[in-house]
C-alpha cells in the first residue's frame, strides 16, 4: 500500500509541526508514506469564495502530484472533503475518480483503512474537541447532532486511546467555529463572534487545550484566543495523536 | 440596502443583544432535538418527506390541475397569479366585489413576499395581522425577522413599550400573560368586525382539493369562521398528492420548528360553509423559474419550518433583518437569489458552509450545497473585484510549486520581520481583532527536504 501525504498550503507555510506529526504519526503505525514535492493546495479557497473555475489547474495539479497513490492521506477533513465532493469540476478520468474515492482525513485513515486498534500516546490534560464541520457533516466522521442515529465520532474515539487524556463535554458539541475560509474576511463581525463563542465555551468548561481535525479552525480560534489572552491552547490532533509526555 | 456582512456588523455592535438572540433562538433548536429525538425512524420520515415533495416537483402541473379541478368541484373559486402584482390585484378584486373595509389575516409568508399590506392600505383597506408574533411587528412597522417566529427579535419590554404606544396599555414591565392578554382583547374586536378573512396554505392536497392551515393559536380558524369571505393564499409548491401523505408532514413539520409533536391547530379546509365564499389564489412568483433550474429545483421542498434559520450560527447571530429578504436564513439565501440575484448576492456568502441546515432540514434540502453553487453563480455574474482579483492571484500561485514557495517564504519572513503597526495595518482584515499565526522558519516542506 502505498500512501502519499497531502499537507494544506495553510499547514506547510505557518502549523509546519502539525505536518511533522502528521508524517512521524502514520510512520509509527507503519504506513509507507511519501510526501510529492510539487504539492501546493486544494484549490478550495478559491471554489468556496465563488471562482471555483479559477481552481481547475490547481486541481489538475494535485491529481497529478498524487495519481500514483493507493490513497491520499492529509491532516485536513476540509480539504479531503473537498476532494471529494467538489472534484467534479474537472474532467473525470481513471486517476481522479480514483483520489476522490481514496482521499482520507487522517482520523478517518487511521480508523476506517488502517483499523488501528491501539495508539502509543500519552497527554496528560484536560482537552475539548471541535468538530470541524466538513469532517463531521461533510465526510460523516461522526454523528452531527441534528441527526438522530447512533452517536459516534472517530475523532473522540481515537482522542480516548491517548492515554492521562480528559475529553471534556461541551454545552454545544458541534457548533461552526467561524472561520468558514474568506468569511472570516468577508463576515468578519459574525466570524469573531462566532469563534468567541466557541472559546468561551471551551473554557467554561475547564478545556487546555482545544483540538480539531481541521488546524483552519484552530488558527482561527487561536488568533481570537492570543489577542484576548485566553488562558487556552490550540493543537491538531495529530499533534495529540503523537504526543508522548 | 446593506449587504449581509454590514447589516450584521451593525447587529453586532451590541453583544450582550446578540448574546440573547442566540440564546433565545438557541432554545428553539435545542427543543427540536428534544422533539425529533423521539422519533426513532425521524431519517426515514424525511427521506419519506423528501421523496414525496420530489414527486410533486416532477408531477406539478397534473397535480396543480387536480387541485384546481377538485377545489373547484367543492364550490371553491380557483385563481392563478403569475407574480406578486397579480396575486395583489386578484386579492383585492375579490375584496372589492364583497365591499369589504376591514380584514384579518393569518400567517403567510407568501403574502409577505408579495407585499400585500401595503398594497391593500393603499385603497383604505384595514388589514389585521392577527398571528401574535405577525401583530406586534405590524404595529412597530417592521417586517419578520424569522419564518416561524416573526417577532422573535424583540424582547417582552420592548413589547411593552410598542403595546402602550399602540394599543394604551398601561406599564407591564414586560409581563408576557399581560400582553398576549392585551394583543387577544384588541384582536378579539378585529375579529368579530372582519369582511373577510386571508390564510396561508401549509399543504394542499391534490386528490381532495382540501388545504390546511397549521397555527398554534387558532387564529386563522377564527377569522375564517367569522368571517363571510375566506381568501386562501398559497405559492405553487405547497402541493402535496394525497391526504395520506399529510401526517407525514404534519409530524416533520412542528417537530423541526420547535419540538412540539404537531401544531396546536391543523385545520382542514375543504369547501365554504352556506352563505360564505372561499377563493385559493395560486402563486408562481419565480417558483417555476427555480423549477426548471436542476441545481436549486429541491429547494421548493421547504415546508417552511425554520429549522435551519435555528440551527444556523449566523443567522442567530445577524438577526433576520440581516438577510432584506423575505425568507431570511440558510432557505432565504437560496432561495431569493433566484427573485433578484444582484440585490441579494451577498447570502450565499453569508454561511460557512457548515452544514447544519442540511442535516437540520425536515425534508432535506442540500441547503450547503446550494450556496456554494450559488456562489459560483454569483461571482460570474456580479464578480467582487477585490476577491476576484485575490483569487486570481490564489490562481496563479497554486497553479505553480516554486512560485508557491517562494511566496510562502516572502510572507512567512513580513510576518517576522515587519513592525506590527505595519503588519496589522486596515488592509489586514483577518487581523483586527485576531493574532497572525507565528510564521515559523521553516515551511513543512522545506524541513521535510532537509530530512530526506
Amino acid at each position: 500500500m502505498k500512501v502519499g501525504l497531502f499537507i494544506p498550503c495553510y499547514i506547510d507555510q505557518f502549523y509546519p509541526q502539525v505536518g511533522v506529526a502528521t508524517l512521524e504519526l502514520l510512520e509509527k503505525l507503519g504506513v509507507n508514506i511519501y510526501y510529492p514535492k510539487n504539492q501546493t493546495c486544494c484549490g478550495q479557497p478559491m471554489a468556496n469564495s465563488g471562482f471555483e473555475c479559477y481552481s481547475k489547474d490547481t486541481c489538475k495539479l494535485f491529481i497529478k502530484n498524487f495519481r500514483e497513490y493507493d490513497y491520499v492521506v492529509t491532516p485536513s477533513g476540509s480539504c479531503a472533503y473537498h476532494v471529494r465532493h467538489h472534484y467534479n469540476i474537472i474532467e473525470q478520468n481513471e486517476n481522479v475518480t480514483h483520489l476522490r474515492k481514496n482521499t482520507f482525513e487522517l482520523c478517518d485513515f487511521i480508523a476506517n483503512v488502517m483499523e488501528t486498534l491501539h495508539l502509543d500516546a500519552s497527554l496528560h490534560k484536560k482537552v475539548g474537541l471541535h468538530q470541524s464541520c466538513h469532517g463531521l457533516r461533510g465526510l460523516k466522521l461522526g454523528q452531527g447532532s441534528e441527526l438522530v442515529s447512533e452517536p459516534h465520532s472517530i475523532a473522540e474515539s481515537l482522542l480516548l486511546k491517548v492515554q492521562g487524556l480528559e475529553l471534556v463535554s461541551l454545552n454545544r458539541k458541534d457548533e461552526c467555529c467561524g472561520f468558514g475560509g474568506t468569511f472570516a474576511i468577508t463576515e468578519e463581525a459574525i466570524s469573531i463572534k462566532m469563534g468567541k463563542d466557541r472559546l468561551t465555551d471551551h473554557i467554561k468548561n475547564g478545556v487546555e487545550i482545544i483540538t480539531a481535525t481541521d488546524m483552519s479552525c484552530l488558527m482561527h480560534l487561536e488568533g481570537i484566543s492570543k489577542r484576548n489572552n485566553l488562558p487556552i491552547e490550540v493543537k491538531h490532533i495529530a499533534e495529540i495523536l503523537n504526543s508522548q509526555c | 440596502m446593506l449587504t449581509h456582512s454590514q447589516a450584521a456588523k451593525e447587529f453586532n455592535k451590541d453583544e450582550s443583544r446578540v448574546d440573547w438572540h442566540d440564546k433565545a433562538i438557541w432554545h428553539l433548536r435545542q427543543n427540536r432535538d428534544l422533539g425529533v429525538n423521539k422519533i426513532p425512524n425521524w431519517q426515514q420520515l424525511r427521506e419519506t418527506a423528501s421523496e414525496i415533495k420530489l414527486n410533486v416537483l416532477s408531477h406539478l402541473d397534473t397535480y396543480l390541475e387536480e387541485f384546481e379541478k377538485m377545489a373547484l368541484s367543492n364550490g371553491v373559486h380557483v385563481h392563478w397569479a403569475l407574480d406578486g402584482d397579480e396575486h395583489n390585484k386578484i386579492v383585492k378584486d375579490i375584496l372589492e366585489k364583497h365591499s369589504v373595509q376591514k380584514l384579518v389575516k393569518s400567517k403567510s409568508m407568501l403574502t409577505e413576499e408579495c407585499n400585500l399590506n401595503p398594497y391593500l392600505e393603499k385603497y383604505s383597506i384595514e388589514i389585521v395581522d392577527t398571528d401574535l408574533g405577525e401583530r406586534i411587528i405590524q404595529l412597530a412597522k417592521e417586517k419578520p425577522s424569522h419564518i416561524t417566529a416573526p417577532a422573535i427579535h424583540k424582547k417582552k419590554e420592548e413589547i411593552d413599550q410598542l403595546f402602550q404606544k399602540m394599543l394604551g396599555t398601561p406599564p407591564s414591565n414586560g409581563d408576557a400573560q399581560f400582553l398576549v392578554n392585551a394583543a387577544r382583547t384588541d384582536l378579539r374586536k378585529k375579529f368579530l368586525n372582519a369582511d373577510a378573512a386571508i390564510t396561508g396554505v401549509n399543504f394542499a392536497i391534490a386528490e381532495s382539493g382540501g388545504f390546511v392551515v397549521c397555527t398554534n393559536e387558532g387564529n386563522a380558524d377564527l377569522g375564517v369562521h367569522l368571517a363571510p369571505v375566506h381568501i386562501a393564499c398559497m405559492g405553487i409548491e405547497k402541493i402535496i398528492p394525497k391526504l395520506e401523505h399529510l401526517g407525514v408532514f404534519l409530524r416533520l413539520l412542528a417537530r423541526s420548528a420547535n419540538g412540539q409533536s404537531i401544531t396546536s391547530y391543523s385545520s382542514h379546509f375543504f369547501k365554504p360553509r352556506k352563505g360564505q365564499e372561499m377563493h385559493i389564489v395560486i402563486v408562481d412568483n419565480g417558483r417555476s423559474k427555480q423549477l426548471a433550474s436542476e441545481d436549486f429545483r429541491n429547494s421548493l421542498k421547504c415546508i417552511r419550518c425554520g429549522a435551519c434559520m435555528n440551527t444556523c450560527p449566523i443567522y442567530r447571530r445577524s438577526g433576520g433583518h440581516s438577510y432584506g429578504s423575505t425568507i431570511p436564513g440558510p432557505i432565504g439565501s437560496i432561495l431569493s437569489p433566484n427573485i433578484d440575484l444582484k440585490k441579494y448576492s451577498s447570502l450565499p456568502f453569508a454561511s460557512t458552509l457548515c452544514g447544519s441546515c442540511t442535516d437540520v432540514c425536515p425534508v432535506k434540502i442540500d441547503i450547503h450545497s446550494q450556496l456554494y453553487k450559488w456562489r459560483q453563480i454569483i461571482m460570474k455574474e456580479h464578480p467582487n473585484r477585490v476577491k476576484q482579483m485575490a483569487m486570481k492571484t490564489n490562481q496563479k500561485v497554486f497553479e505553480h510549486p516554486r512560485l508557491y514557495n517562494i511566496v510562502g517564504i516572502v510572507m512567512r519572513r513580513a510576518i517576522k520581520l515587519l513592525p506590527k503597526s505595519i503588519l496589522y495595518n486596515k488592509l489586514n482584515i483577518w487581523g483586527k481583532q485576531r493574532d497572525l499565526p507565528n510564521a515559523p522558519k521553516k515551511s513543512f516542506k522545506e524541513w521535510y527536504n532537509e530530512r530526506s
